[in-house]
């Protein structure tokens, strides 16, 4: 398969830009050595963070991050016309290993809003219209060897949610969290992770081909703490989820995986920001998808962010698509603005690459039949990102889930 | 004794301005233990007689027939040719990225034999087949043909070969990009394969040079979409001194 860059039915574009040291926003925040801490800024988002959707005018698409999400599917999410009616039902089922807590609170308790605020208006909407949030628990130096587990099943009509996952200092744990139903869904997830502490966050995607699910997803990541994010899309009519991460205090790693399969009129949308501002991180971002049929659409924008301050930075990106009929579509954009040149190493890449006729024929030509040659080539295209996850069950939970799209759609 | 027979085989392509025959009415019979070298200058149509075969959905077979032991080959899907022991070594073998060297070659070993084959034994039998070839076992763990040398591609199609053990062999250019070093190797595979006796070779080839290591039974002249000459090893060395002038000069030469 050769990796084109700028084919037909896919765009791909790239920027780094390298900013004079200690240029542009007064930074502020742990390790900057200023008192205050305040939100980041994106490279390319022009409106401030706010927890009121009133902050936030109504999108009209032509805004850059708002520009390939087809709004008028949205059902109202962007607009204040969902919150009108939020009378939506999810089933949620927690599985809760011993010493993890998990309680519904309300929109003022303390422990909420700690990892940053929305920064797009469905986030400000999420934040301003939830009821309940759940908060979950992690005590400190507790090493967990099960999963938890939070299953939640939509059961139609439009609803907001708030999720803290609060890892508290030294402590371990892998937090899945499962999302199957239906229904019209913003949330914001924050994710705490303490120093010193790992949290694996997996967020699979597995809705109803009817579903709309629009997530923030907030990390502040502790001094040498170390956050894994799984971001797992398959099921939906539109998804689009939000990965952020900010460090606390230096040391602290963030590798953010992604993978998804993007059907037959489907909208997955994938963007990541890393705001790197304090020194001595590291991140790093490998997402994969895989599109069949047509107006099948993925879009994957990471910016990375090194600011003036974050000195001994270590950040890589990369996108991968693997088209495998006519008719898709893929936008994938890496962004990378460097404002300090005192840094172990920063790069992008991104690639998308059509299963084509040729490649038919050659696995064909071996006595492959055409449908397990497109299965052989989709399995070996995620099989190295599935086994970076490190966590056997769900490694192999998604495996036949590939399988299974597979079988439905090849 | 398995045995392909080519009867009046016309093959066209999509042009821009319609359709454009390529194959003129070839007729060949190629049978197990034979080996066939097929010449002929650029253009002559040489090689769209090996995808032909092979099932290539770029090109349509007008008129003609192919069968394999009676059967009928150009009802076949490609898959099911290979399965029925057609094997295609090609010019330009494509990647498969994110597939690996010993993943395919198993999966495509037990789509031929009908058969996933015993783990222990395969290994083994991979191993061989790969040192027989001078190739590193590291070889194994690359994605299929991902930034393989041009020395690489063909040992890896001719490794194919040893192991899919088809009726019938067509291989395209095999000869073409490999060193003196690489082709030798490459040529002493085809005939550990030709002289188990059950494959009938079809060498398809411009130069004469990979004829020094493999002793075809008969050469076959290619010109303006068929065969135009037949004779024995001699003819390649007829070949080898005139050149194709005597047989392009008047022909069409697509």
């Amino acid at each position: 398969m050769a990796d084109v860059n700028n084919s037909t039915g896919s765009t791909t574009a790239g920027s780094i830009e390298v900013g004079t040291s200690g240029a542009g926003e007064k930074l502020a925040g742990p390790g900057t050595g200023r008192a205050s801490v305040q939100q980041p800024i994106d490279a390319r988002v022009t409106v401030k963070p706010s927890y009121d959707v009133n902050d936030f005018p109504v999108p009209t698409g032509r805004e850059e991050d708002w520009r390939f999400t087809p709004l008028h599917r949205l059902a109202g999410l962007h607009d204040g016309t969902a919150a009108a009616n939020a009378s939506g039902v999810d089933k949620v089922e927690l599985g809760l290993p011993d010493g993890v807590t998990a309680e519904q609170v309300g929109r003022d308790d303390d422990r909420l809003g700690k990892a940053g605020k929305p920064v797009d208006r469905v986030a400000a909407q999420a934040y301003s219209s939830f009821e309940q949030a759940l908060v979950v628990t992690v005590p400190k130096e507790t090493v967990l060897t099960e999963p938890v587990k939070i299953d939640v099943h939509g059961e139609g009509g439009t609803r907001f949610a708030h999720v803290v996952i609060d890892v508290k200092p030294f402590a371990e744990a892998v937090v899945v969290i499962n999302h199957t139903g239906t229904g019209t869904r913003a949330a914001n997830v924050e994710l705490l992770v303490g120093d010193g502490a790992k949290l694996t966050f997996v967020s699979v995607q597995d809705w109803d081909r009817d579903a709309v699910h629009i997530a923030q997803q907030t990390a502040l990541v502790g001094r040498d703490a170390s956050l894994k994010s799984v971001v797992v899309t398959f099921g939906g009519d539109v998804v689009r989820i939000h990965p952020r991460v900010t460090y606390a205090a230096p040391g602290g790693e963030a590798d953010l995986f992604g993978l998804y399969f993007a059907d037959a009129g489907q909208h997955l949308e994938h963007r990541l920001v890393i705001d790197h501002d304090t020194p001595h991180c590291r991140s790093n971002v490998v997402y994969k998808g895989a599109l069949q049929g047509k107006d099948a659409h993925a879009v994957w924008v990471g910016d990375v962010l090194i600011r003036a301050a974050a000195e001994g930075t270590d950040t890589y990106e990369h996108n991968r698509n693997l088209v495998l009929t006519d008719g898709a579509r893929v936008d994938s954009i890496p962004n990378l603005e460097i404002e300090t040149g005192e840094i172990v190493g920063a790069g992008h890449a991104s690639a998308t690459g059509r299963f084509d006729d040729e490649q038919l024929f050659y696995l064909q030509a071996r006595g492959i039949p055409a449908e397990e040659a497109r299965r052989l080539v989709v399995r070996g295209f995620f099989a190295e990102l599935v086994q970076q996850i490190g966590v056997a069950e769900i490694q192999d939970h998604l495996l036949e889930k590939i399988e299974a799209e597979l079988e439905a759609n090849v | 004794m398995a045995t392909l027979e080519i009867r009046d085989l016309h093959v066209s392509v999509e042009a821009e301005n319609g359709p454009r025959e390529i194959l003129r009415g070839v007729d060949l019979t190629v049978k197990q233990g034979e080996t066939h070298a097929i010449m002929g200058p650029n253009g002559s149509g040489k090689s769209t007689l090996a995808y032909s075969l092979a099932g290539h959905p770029k090109y349509t077979v007008t008129s003609g027939s192919v069968l394999l032991d009676g059967e009928n080959v150009l009802d076949m899907t490609v898959d099911e040719r290979a399965r029925a022991g057609v094997f295609l070594a090609m010019q330009y073998p494509v990647e498969v990225p994110g597939v690996s060297v010993s993943n395919f070659l198993r999966t495509a070993a037990t789509a031929v034999r009908g058969e996933a084959p015993k783990l222990r034994l395969w290994v083994k039998e991979v191993k061989e087949a790969m040192a027989a070839l001078h190739m590193d076992p590291a070889f194994a763990e690359r994605n299929v043909n991902e930034g393989f040398s041009g020395g690489e591609k063909k040992r890896h199609e001719i490794l194919q070969l040893e192991l899919l053990k088809p009726k019938i062999a067509i291989l395209d250019e095999t000869d073409s990009g490999l060193d003196v070093d690489a082709l030798r190797q490459v040529s002493e595979g085809i005939n550990r394969v030709a002289s188990s006796g059950e494959v009938g070779t079809l060498l398809v080839t411009h130069y004469t040079r990979i004829l020094k290591y493999i002793k075809p039974d008969y050469v076959h002249v290619f010109s303006a979409g068929r065969i135009v000459e037949s004779g024995g090893a001699e003819l390649a060395d007829k070949l080898e001194n005139e050149g194709y002038a005597s047989y392009v000069k008047g022909g069409a030469s697509e």
